[in-house]
């Protein structure tokens, strides 16, 4: 069972703001989603694997790697032509510490 | 040829009478082109099927000009893909008005096969749902009723196919997010083997389970759609060179085909009326020359679970992106950074997103890695060594789709796992990265009802080659009520 506090814990490790009437439900619908996924723990699974790629595994050609050379990447206005704020040609964000 | 007419072609006979010379490819687009307009205009009171539409029919020189294989017919795209200069949003708040610089490889060589943007589909925000309910631009609506959800999370293109909106329609599977909407709006989905198509481009959700693939009114236009979608593409690490062409599938009989069907997906938790309409079908494949027999599949009760380890594992990690610094919304007044981040996340998400992330942040939290996703990556092992096992003694598996027909708008949204059940027999083809396709297989309570055909990696042709046997023979009428 996910309580109140472990709730606020991985929200604060998610990056995620949680408003009062989000936090109960939160709470209730991940207990029940990981009641059901612990089913697994279940099985007998010490000597298995686990997937990477589940195709490429088997493929003795995978991963095929590019060499590693400084190529074109996007031009800096169209990266920043997006962005929310922008200042010096860059990404303009509230201080850390304000 | 009448506009009525033209929406009678499939994009297969559309795109052949273009080569020939007796359709126009802007007439094609604009009798498309129109009737998409139409329903963006009426919002919810349509069918809500798209997020963006072509303003207008691109001038006739471009599309008649070079003879390509796709001869200008149009295409609709879901949302998550990008295309540049075109809103791409992953029907998420966070990414209102986001236009990309760049263009999906898999749209891109879709648009070099002749293929024409019509629009931008509808899907649940950022491809969390079966229902189509989760989108920032409203639910979708099922053509077959109104009252009834399209399925998910492609369910702007699934819908656009079955209303005959679109001519056929890009989606993206992670968990059955394309064979479940086909299965649910009467059309043909299918999902290709994992690493076959380029996932450069489209905005991720799981990205050791998401496919690009085809939704189509029948079989022959999937094929003809993926096999201009499948190829090796530097820009994704993950893609893989597909080993030979994707051919039209031309099949009328079975003989010889052995077809399993597992029990651990065909039984318990399978509505009535979607059984009988698999049991006919298999009735059916059997006077075509198949042989069926029972497979076991032993680990795929346990492939939900895993499954929802896993994707919302991999969410958590790939929306990190998501923070208000580079594009998309950003929270006004922030105290600082951390503020701005926790806020902007916590406008611009919906709740099934957030449900999700939290959930993959827990599973990867310090304590629990090895617990949750290092053990559902070994469970996802043995559901893909079944998978191998069976295909030792069977050349293709079936089952349903989908557990039960389309549902109500609203009836399963307050309980999450109620609505992730819908995915248990798509799911372990996902985590075992097989190709599947769904086709419609008849009706049940006057809804339609998708039968999966699965086959090894790579088996694309057999899998479609079986699919048109099947198709030609139940003479499914796909027509749902033109709106």
């Amino acid at each position: 069972m996910i309580d109140r506090d472990e709730v606020l814990h991985v929200a604060r490790l998610a990056r995620l703001a949680l408003s009062e009437e989000e936090i109960e439900p939160m709470a209730r619908e991940l207990s029940a989603v990981l009641d059901h996924v612990a089913r697994i723990g279940e099985l007998e699974l010490d000597h298995v694997a686990p997937t990477s790629h589940v195709i490429g595994d088997e493929m003795p050609t995978h991963p095929a790697l590019r060499p590693d050379e400084p190529r074109p990447c996007l031009p800096r206005e169209l990266a920043l032509a997006q962005a929310p704020a922008v200042s010096d040609d860059g990404f303009l964000v509230p201080s850390p510490q304000a | 040829m009448s506009a009525a007419d033209v929406l009678e072609l499939s994009a297969a006979q559309a795109a052949d009478a273009i080569a020939a010379g007796s359709l126009a490819a802007d007439e094609l687009f604009d009798a498309y082109r129109s009737r998409a307009a139409a329903d963006r205009a009426a919002g919810e009171d349509g069918l809500n099927c798209f997020t963006w539409v072509a303003a207008e029919t691109p001038v006739a020189e471009r599309l008649d000009g070079a003879p390509a294989p796709l001869g200008g017919v149009p295409l609709a795209v879901k949302d998550l893909f990008c295309t540049e200069g075109v809103p791409s949003q992953s029907a998420s708040r966070i990414l209102e008005g986001y236009e990309p610089p760049y263009t999906a490889s898999v749209v891109r060589r879709l648009q070099d096969a002749g293929a024409s943007l019509l629009a931008k589909t509808n899907q649940d925000e950022f491809a969390m749902g079966s229902s189509n309910e989760n989108s920032a631009f409203g639910v979708v609506r099922n053509p077959w009723d109104r009252e009834r959800v399209p399925g998910g999370s492609s369910g702007g293109s699934a819908a656009a196919v079955a209303a005959g909106l679109a001519p056929w329609a890009l989606g993206t599977d992670t968990g059955g997010s394309i064979r479940q909407p086909a299965a649910l709006c009467g059309i043909v989905g299918m999902k290709p083997t994992y690493g076959s198509v380029s996932r450069y481009g489209m905005i991720a959700f799981a990205s050791s389970l998401d496919q690009a693939g085809p939704l189509t009114r029948d079989v022959r236009d999937a094929a003809l759609l993926l096999s201009h979608m499948v190829g090796h593409d530097p820009c994704d690490a993950t893609s893989l060179s597909f080993p030979h062409a994707i051919e039209l599938p031309s099949a009328e009989r079975l003989d010889g085909v052995r077809l399993g069907v597992p029990e651990e997906l065909t039984g318990e938790g399978i509505e009535a009326g979607v059984l009988d309409a698999f049991r006919a079908a298999l009735a059916q494949a059997e006077q075509l020359g198949a042989q069926i027999s029972e497979v076991r599949l032993a680990h795929a009760p346990h492939a939900l679970s895993a499954y929802y380890v896993i994707a919302p594992a991999e969410a958590s990690s790939n929306l990190a992106r998501f923070d208000g610094v580079r594009y998309g919304l950003r929270a006004d007044d922030a105290d600082d950074l951390l503020d701005m981040y926790t806020r902007t996340r916590h406008d611009g998400f919906g709740a099934e997103v957030k449900r999700r992330i939290m959930l993959g942040t827990y599973a990867l939290s310090s304590g629990y890695y090895d617990a949750y996703y290092g053990r559902a990556q070994r469970v996802r092992t043995k559901i893909a060594e079944d998978f191998r096992s069976a295909f030792e003694h069977v050349d293709l598996i079936v089952t349903p789709t989908s557990p039960t027909v389309a549902f109500k708008l609203g009836e399963k949204t307050a309980d999450p796992l109620a609505m992730y059940l819908n995915d248990f027999c798509t799911v372990p083809m996902s985590l075992a990265g097989l190709p599947a396709i769904s086709i419609p297989c008849g009706l049940a309570a006057g809804l339609p009802v998708g039968l999966q055909i699965a086959g090894p990696a790579f088996s694309e042709n057999r899998v479609l080659d079986a699919a048109y046997a099947l198709e030609q023979s139940l003479g499914f009428d796909g027509t749902a009520a033109r709106v």
